[in-house]
């Protein structure tokens, strides 16, 4: 019986198992064995070592790149889990059920946008023309006004942001539902022993949803390092390689730059980063469940 | 929750702020999307003779019915084989717990986190081999692995939570293993596929890194991975480009807007299994 049952079992996982095999599994192991070689993507594969990899961490633009994905981790997770966790506040304060309904699919709806929708949305934001110059005119501040995406040190935040609008009602939704689980009882108690708005915060409200929270870090994170769909529509990388990140620079590199071999050792680091950034944040969840 | 006053005041202001926040990027593009083809609109002003032509030129322009068939043919072949394969294996790992079902377990965690990014660089040469690029097909298989581990994680997820009694029931009446996953367990299973049904739809839908890189033309990609398209097409037309991104998320929308409560639920369990 327990055999049989194993037989079957295995069956039925075959072709999830063959799939995934042929289709993540193989070409992963593929990208690391290019990526000890040197190769334009037609002729021979030469064997180089790891010298791929000494290239990456030795190109200032390679290193920018990893560098500016790091830098939006501040605009796609801090950001949305700061103000996502005061909105979602506000959220469950709502009484009404059907305001508070329709709050949550207001904020919620960037998440069903495909990125490079939203992208193009934010590209005339920012144009000169765009809604972002015409308030700053409105309010008097002619003088900040400017192309957001086309200036060196503006290209970044303004791309940030995008992520930000993206991921805030994202974040602020599956907050509010977090904090309706929890136990109303520990608030009641909060208050009678004189807790205000901000102490209840802290020691009811931040604790209940650890859970939430560890779960946004993970998900804003890996958005923050994969981010490739919203800057291929808005900058592109640029200007200059002002908002290159990983995904943009491996694209480059093997497509219109034909290094096959550095393009998949960089999407090998960009893999062992994001492991290196999670794992930390998974384990420590998991050990204060 | 006691509220007072002051607390109610700065919540009401904050959520109309992150509300309108939410909503300007689509007015102001609205907006635009109504100024004459040929002007140069401000950011957010009711134009004063709307060109809703321009949904009709972006939409002839754009082949939008041939991308919208596109993206549906890659979802028929998507959303159906993910989800029964996913359904199985999940069944195998979660229910019926085979021997090596930890190993199998772990071999499926290994693909959660690699970002696409990490392998579009080996999937152009493979798919390449196998003939595929530049067809729908070279993104559909990539796509239905890439969303294994998950999928898979969902419907396992979903198998543990039902209790063993159910099943052992089912075998004292002398039910087949396929009889009782038939008629007990997938009935059961409903809900969870249909959430994760309306996920998959979503990736795929909104999917974009693997059409650019492995479909050529705009037109055999995802309605997203054709955005480009537009962008070069009418990067001159500011009115042309948002009527055309107006048009694109449409379909999305209105399924939104229709089952709003499943999508939230859905995404938000999503992201809390994961």
């Amino acid at each position: 019986m327990m055999k049989r049952s194993n037989v079957t079992g295995a069956l039925i996982s075959l072709p999830a198992i063959s799939i995934y095999s042929l289709f993540v599994i193989y070409p992963l192991i593929s990208a690391v064995r290019y990526s000890f070689t040197q190769w334009d993507g037609i002729g021979e594969k030469e064997y180089v070592g790891f010298s791929n990899y000494i290239q990456i961490f030795q190109s200032p633009e390679l290193i920018g790149s990893i560098r500016n994905s790091l830098s939006l981790i501040i605009f796609f997770s801090v950001f949305p889990i700061f103000f996502g966790l005061l909105l979602a506040n506000f959220i469950v304060r709502i009484r009404t059920q059907k305001i508070r309904s329709i709050t949550q699919v207001v904020l919620f709806f960037p998440q069903i946008l495909p990125l490079a929708a939203s992208g193009i949305a934010w590209s005339w934001m920012y144009a000169n023309n765009g809604l972002v110059n015409q308030l700053l005119r409105a309010v008097g501040l002619e003088r900040w006004t400017q192309s957001w995406l086309a200036g060196f040190s503006t290209a970044l935040p303004a791309v940030g942001i995008i992520g930000a609008w993206v991921l805030t009602g994202f974040c602020s939704v599956l907050l509010s539902t977090g904090i309706s689980k929890i136990d109303p009882s520990l608030y009641e108690a909060a208050r009678i022993d004189g807790a205000n708005w901000w102490s209840e915060f802290r020691n009811v409200t931040i604790p209940g949803l650890r859970q939430e929270i560890s779960v946004l870090i993970t998900v804003t994170t890996i958005a923050a390092l994969s981010s490739f769909d919203i800057i291929y529509v808005t900058t592109l990388g640029g200007p200059g390689s002002s908002t290159l990140v990983p995904g943009i620079s491996i694209y480059r590199l093997a497509f219109t730059q034909s290094a096959v071999g550095l393009a998949s050792a960089f999407g090998v680091v960009l893999m062992l980063i994001v492991i290196l950034i999670i794992l930390p944040i998974q384990i420590y969840s998991r050990r204060n469940d | 929750m006691i509220t007072t006053f002051s607390e109610k005041v700065l919540g009401r202001s904050m959520l109309i702020l992150a509300v309108m926040f939410t909503i300007l990027p689509i007015l102001s593009m609205f907006s635009a999307s109504l100024e004459p083809a040929d002007s140069t609109p401000l950011g957010l002003s009711w134009p004063s003779d709307p060109q809703w032509g321009n949904y009709a030129t972006a939409f002839s322009g754009g082949n939008v019915f041939t991308l919208m068939k596109s993206s549906l043919f890659i979802v028929v072949c998507v959303l159906p084989t993910t989800i029964l394969f996913a359904t199985l294996a999940g069944y195998a790992i979660g229910k019926m717990k085979i021997r090596g079902n930890s190993v199998l377990f772990f071999f499926f965690l290994l693909g959660l986190t690699i970002p696409f990014e990490s392998l579009i660089v080996p999937l152009y040469y493979q798919v390449d081999r196998f003939g595929l690029l530049n067809s729908q097909l070279a993104i559909v298989f990539p796509l239905i692995a890439l969303f294994m581990p998950f999928s898979i994680f969902w419907m396992r997820a979903h198998f543990l939570r039902i209790p063993s009694e159910i099943s052992e029931a089912a075998r004292v009446d002398g039910a087949s293993e396929f009889q009782e996953f038939r008629r007990i367990h997938l009935p059961l299973a409903i809900p969870s596929i249909s959430a994760l049904a309306v996920i998959i739809f979503i990736w795929t839908w909104n999917q974009f890194i693997l059409g650019v890189v492995l479909i050529d033309d705009p037109l055999k990609r995802t309605v997203a991975g054709a955005l480009t398209f537009f962008q070069g097409q009418y990067w001159i037309s500011i009115p042309l480009i948002s009527a055309s991104a107006l048009i694109i998320i449409t379909p999305s929308l209105i399924l939104f807007l229709i089952f709003q409560r499943k999508f939230i639920s859905s995404l938000l369990q999503g992201a809390l299994k994961a």
